[in-house]
């Protein structure tokens, strides 16, 4: 946490670059948790929903129940739901469990977010056709942070 | 069953049966050949009462309008021979039953053939006339007058003998994650069939009901135009329509149907 509001404070300086972590430069720990913050800044929790529910995006409601997302129609049932999961876990684990969940959770349905390599025919979105260039992870760094900071805030 | 927001909701107890009279069975006990599953379902049963509801009455099912047309190209002569399909194989009730054992092995053509395929092999090899467009309207109307006359029969796909290869080809598919979203049909259609995911009922992606008439689009759909949409959804590369890929996938597949009622045309979302 301490890191976060250092990368923040530096940010907010403006001068100085904050170092992002690239998909491929991840150290999980050993239950898969991610100790910094991938983009070197705080996430916006604001904007972390907006991915939560876009199906371009995050699309997690697809797969989660959310109560507070309850005006964003068709939650699905695919995974726990995800009321009170800011108490359930710290950040650094919701930050490895978005980015990558198969690190927590071996052979899991949930797609990993921040990952670039050994897919199985990997597509180009939803065309159906093969990724032309090199492989955009589904959310950037900073979607992650955003994503985690919403998470965050669901607790009792 | 938490209630997810926003859901239509599904009888996956009811029994379906057409026009009062014609049983077909939703539900089969799972073949030994489908390990991680006791019990096969229909995809009728996941849909919600609305849409199951157009399926009991012919009148009602939007699909036996194609059915019609299917009948007419049935009796049209077509190609250098002069032949139609009546010419050789008279009332297409006389093929009652084959539509359930497809896709199966052809030896004279060394391969396995899919019933678009076979129905293709007989214009062009037959008939002297031109292939139809593989899922496309001419070929769709066709499967389903032919699937029209096994309605209620149990699928009997054969796996063994020559077809083995092939089966164990489209097994491996079935399992394979694939795409950005690293998902297979197993992951949605073996493990969480009978979940929400999002707006969609999963079902257990059953190909008994082949060619659906689909609301969202108004038309027949084929069993490989329905393999490209699910493998696209991954965020993957997909197998083309008329593929070896998606012909060892469609045996696979309709092997997992064995003993479930050949249903189509039937309606989906
Ligand atoms: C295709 C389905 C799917 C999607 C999409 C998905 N998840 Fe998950 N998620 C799961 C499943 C299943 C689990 C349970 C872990 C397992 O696999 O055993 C899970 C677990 C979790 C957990 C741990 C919950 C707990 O209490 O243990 C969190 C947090 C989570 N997901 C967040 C997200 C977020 C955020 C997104 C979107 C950015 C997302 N998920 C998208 C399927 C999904
Ligand atoms: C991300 C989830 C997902 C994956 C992966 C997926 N499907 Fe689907 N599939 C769906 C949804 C949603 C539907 C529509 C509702 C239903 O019938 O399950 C569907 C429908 C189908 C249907 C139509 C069933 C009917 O009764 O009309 C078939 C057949 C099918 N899928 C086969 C497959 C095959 C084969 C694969 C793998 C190549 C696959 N699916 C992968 C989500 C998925
Ligand atoms: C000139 C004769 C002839 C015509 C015309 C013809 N067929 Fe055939 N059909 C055959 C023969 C012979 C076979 C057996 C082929 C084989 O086993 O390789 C066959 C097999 C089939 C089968 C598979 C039967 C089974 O039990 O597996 C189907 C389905 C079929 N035809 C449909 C059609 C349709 C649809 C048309 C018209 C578009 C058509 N046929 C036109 C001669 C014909």
């Amino acid at each position: 946490m301490k890191r976060t509001i250092l990368a923040a404070a530096i940010a907010g300086m403006g001068t100085i670059a904050v170092a992002q972590t690239a998909p491929n430069e991840i150290t999980f720990g050993e239950y898969g948790q991610i100790e910094t913050s991938l983009s070197g800044l705080v996430g916006d929790p604001a904007a972390g929903l907006e991915i939560m529910v876009n199906r371009g995006k995050g699309n997690c409601i697809a797969c989660h129940q959310v109560t507070a997302l309850e005006e964003y129609p068709f939650h699905g049932e695919v995974g726990p739901s995800l009321d009170f999961v800011g108490e359930r876990w710290e950040e650094a684990d919701l930050r490895g469990i978005v980015a990558n969940a198969k690190m927590t959770f071996p052979e899991s349905v949930m797609p990993s977010f921040y990952k670039t390599e050994g897919f199985v025919r990997a597509g180009d979105g939803y065309t159906g056709r093969a990724a032309e260039s090199e492989i955009e992870p589904i959310l950037t760094a900073q979607e992650i942070e955003d994503v985690v900071a919403y998470l965050m805030t669901l607790k009792e | 069953m938490a209630v997810p927001f926003g859901q239509a909701f599904a009888d996956e107890d009811a029994d379906l049966v057409v026009n009062g009279e014609l049983e077909i069975a939703v539900r089969a006990p799972a073949p030994a050949h489908v390990e991680n599953l006791d019990e096969i379902t229909s995809g009728w049963v996941y849909r919600s009462t609305e849409t199951q509801a157009f399926q009991l009455d012919d009148f009602e099912n939007p699909g036996m309008i194609f059915v019609d047309s299917g009948i007419e190209s049935w009796n049209t002569v077509e190609g250098e021979a002069g032949e139609s399909c009546a010419s050789c194989h008279d009332a297409p009730e006389e093929m009652a039953g084959v539509s359930a054992t497809y896709p199966k092995w052809n030896d004279g053509a060394e391969e396995v053939r899919t019933l678009t395929m076979q129905i293709n092999a007989c214009r062009t090899e037959q008939m002297g006339a031109e292939e139809w467009a593989y899922d496309k309207a001419d070929l769709l109307n066709m499967t389903a007058l032919l699937a029209s006359v096994s309605r209620g029969m149990p699928v009997n796909v054969a796996i063994d003998g020559p077809a083995q290869a092939a089966w164990e080809q489209g097994r491996d598919l079935y399992y394979t994650r694939t795409g950005l979203l690293e998902l297979s049909c197993a992951n949605c259609h073996e493990d969480n069939y009978g979940n929400n995911i999002r707006a969609d009922h999963l079902s257990q992606g059953q190909i008994n009901g082949f060619p659906t008439y689909r609301l969202k689009n108004a038309r027949l759909n084929g069993v490989h135009s329905r393999f490209r949409g699910c493998v696209r959804d991954t965020r993957a590369e997909t197998y083309a329509v008329g593929s070896p890929e998606f012909v060892a996938l469609e045996l696979y597949v309709a092997s997992r149907g064995n003993g479930l009622g050949v249903e189509g045309p039937s309606v989906r979302n």
